[in-house]
């Protein structure tokens, strides 16, 4: 997980004698050999090579085996980077970083407050069909993210999908006859004037809370049932309202479980590759493209290896930066629960 | 580290659900929430339904037009077993390379992960936190993002007529790159939870660590280890971006390659019937599995981000 502490499991280091010490430090070693040499040899040396590539400018020409070693262009991959300096068109750096910072906090907001909600809503007592109706809201998470994202671009298909004529059948319901025809996914126009956010944002959006609430609800189902009931008695005896109990016992009652879970989704949102690759492909004009989905792109269709080691570095210092921030987030807010 | 036990596990929460105190909803009450239950179940449904009444539609392969089709044929899935794409590959092809590659490289990383785990939870030594936080980089880096230097550097690997970039092989090593760290940390996060008097009664008896190892630690890990197995088998049946990038023959391709390039770049030009009759095809074995196992899978989402 993203979010884990590497401190907190120290505890189980003993401080035995230095004999003690190295007798397991061998043994340890024995244990990790295997995973050590495999990584060793498939993940930090290519991160490593990942680093001087990002220095050169590793292209097709170098990729043969016995080719020319790239040529040494020091900072020049990360400059360009930074200025939009590429050999191709709709590459915005920090366009796409907002963007994608955006895309990260809006879709957890959502899916955090829908999906506590929504928990809180099966968790009524005396509510019929609980059982299915939990059973049912639990499918968008058991099917893999490839499908969901291939089958929702089909779905909002502005001449055949499924969406425009749900909407036709229902503008038809208050007298409408024509066709509704939006082109969700293609569009340049911003639905709200004022927001620089295409139709297709919107589209993801809808299409990543149908496919993120479900969990966050089972979570917070999990969370709600471990809160004493003797703690709500307790408060309708003081003559609590239901909404000052949801706030004052339920909220901070949920946090410890959903607060990590929030982070967690904050990454693994920033990263989405599938949703925006496949649903939008970026579009229109690469505006809703993510960092992953380019570093991609850098290397699956421009062939530039350099400068997308560049990025990659860039992204690991974006990444590092956003986790040493959101664990602070998490541990200053943490009393407020404790 | 975590101490958080499965919520869904806690024998406690059936007595003590709800927040009201027991007495039964008013009638009016429960019609607001069963109309707000029905609209969520419309819509978890409706892409789903859908995708269930095209892969059955016989009308037509690309023009959809009403939700439910009229009459029923399973057509469309003869037609994807057969033969799912353009190329002369057969689906059991497509399904074997990619059992091949997600089994292979789940088996590997587990194998050599587990011991990994077993001596970042339970030994001390020098280095371990240096190790501990490389292996943490390393998960916090999205796999898409190690692309280049992978791709760069198993192509130069030829033997012969042999590419090892260009095959299923390669694209196994360059997924363990990213699936073995995973494996090492989640299997981890898991160890630290198992109190240690077991063992420590175990070294007392006589046992050496190999012992220990082999007979008490991994009995107990058997629901982490089906579980990590499981995602990272996942994680193989679906993967996208490594084989689309390395793989260039077509007897290579794998199921979500197929999937993928069914999607047209114009919606008139995707065989809608197949198309959804593939994807549920893909889901359907790995959604079971994931049903049956959801709740060790959430337990294990909130075990280890949570601080103890």
């Amino acid at each position: 997980m993203a979010t884990a502490n590497v401190r907190s499991s120290t505890s189980t280091t003993e401080r035995g004698s230095s004999w003690q010490r190295s007798e397991s430090t061998r043994a340890a070693y024995l244990y990790l050999l295997p995973a050590l040499l495999v990584m060793g040899v498939i993940t930090f040396y290519p991160l490593v090579y990942q680093v001087y590539m990002s220095f050169t400018d590793f292209g097709l020409k170098n990729l043969r085996v016995n080719s020319a070693p790239p040529n040494w262009v020091g900072l020049s991959n990360y400059i360009r980077i930074a200025q939009n300096d590429m050999p191709f068109t709709g590459f915005n750096f920090w366009g796409t970083l907002a963007f994608n910072l955006w895309w990260a906090v809006s879709n957890v907001i959502i899916h955090v407050v829908l999906g506590v909600l929504i928990a809180v809503l099966l968790n009524t007592e005396g509510l019929w069909g609980k059982r299915i109706y939990r059973a049912i809201y639990v499918l968008p998470v058991v099917i893999p993210a490839l499908i969901i994202a291939t089958v929702w671009r089909n779905m909002w298909d502005s001449d055949y999908g499924p969406i425009n004529a749900l909407l036709t059948t229902i503008t038809g319901w208050f007298g409408s006859t024509q066709p509704v025809h939006i082109r969700w996914l293609e569009s340049y126009d911003l639905p709200i004037p004022w927001i620089p956010l295409p139709l297709s944002y919107y589209a993801m959006l809808v299409t990543n809370i149908w496919l993120g609430w479900p969990l966050n609800a089972v979570v917070a189902t999990g969370a709600l049932q471990s809160i004493p009931k003797e703690l709500y008695e307790a408060a309708e005896i003081d003559g609590a309202s239901g909404w000052q109990q949801f706030t004052n016992i339920t909220v901070p009652m949920l946090r410890p479980a959903m607060l990590p879970f929030a982070i967690f989704g904050f990454i693994t949102t920033f990263n989405l590759f599938h949703i925006s690759y496949f649903l939008s492909g970026g579009g229109p004009d690469h505006r809703t493209e993510l960092l992953v989905t380019w570093a991609y792109r850098l290397v699956n269709e421009q062939k530039l290896y350099g400068i997308a080691s560049s990025f990659a570095v860039y992204e690991f210092f974006i990444l590092l930066g956003l986790t040493l921030i959101t664990n602070r987030l998490a541990k200053a807010t943490a009393s407020y629960a404790d | 580290m975590a101490t958080v036990t499965p919520p869904t596990l806690q024998p406690i929460s059936r007595h003590s659900r709800g927040t009201s105190s027991g007495r039964p909803l008013k009638l009016r009450t429960q019609i607001l929430l069963q109309i707000v239950c029905l609209f969520l179940t419309f819509t978890v449904l409706y892409p789903i339904i859908w995708v269930v009444a095209r892969s059955i539609d016989p009308s037509s392969l690309n023009r959809p037009t009403s939700l439910i089709p009229e009459g029923a044929t399973l057509d469309a899935y003869r037609a994807v077993l057969t033969q799912p794409t353009t190329n002369p590959v057969s689906f059991a092809r497509l399904a074997l390379n990619t059992i091949l590659l997600a089994g292979g490289v789940t088996i590997f990383a587990l194998a050599i992960g587990v011991s990994a785990a077993y001596a970042f939870s339970r030994l001390s030594f020098r280095g371990r936190e240096q190790l501990m936080l490389a292996v943490l980089g390393v998960l916090m880096l999205p796999a898409v993002a190690g692309i280049a230097p992978l791709f760069v550097l198993l192509n130069r690997v030829v033997i012969g007529g042999f590419n090892l970039r260009n095959s299923l092989f390669g694209v196994g090593l360059a997924m363990t790159s990213g699936a073995l760290p995973f494996a090492i940390w989640n299997l981890k996060g898991y160890l630290d939870t198992i109190p240690k008097e077991l063992e420590e009664a175990a070294t007392i008896d006589g046992a050496t660590r190999n012992q220990t190892f082999l007979r008490i630690v991994l009995p107990l890990c058997t629901p982490v280890l089906a579980v990590t197995a499981f995602l990272v088998f996942l994680g193989g049946w679906t993967e996208f971006y490594l084989s689309w990038q390395f793989l260039t023959d077509p007897n290579n391709f794998t199921l979500s390659m197929a999937l993928y390039g069914m999607v047209g770049q114009y919606a008139a030009q995707t065989p809608w019937s197949r198309f959804t009759a593939m994807a549920l095809v893909i889901a359907l074995p790995v959604a079971i599995v994931y049903l049956s196992l959801q709740k060790y899978i959430v337990g294990g989402l909130t075990v280890g981000s949570v601080k103890g």
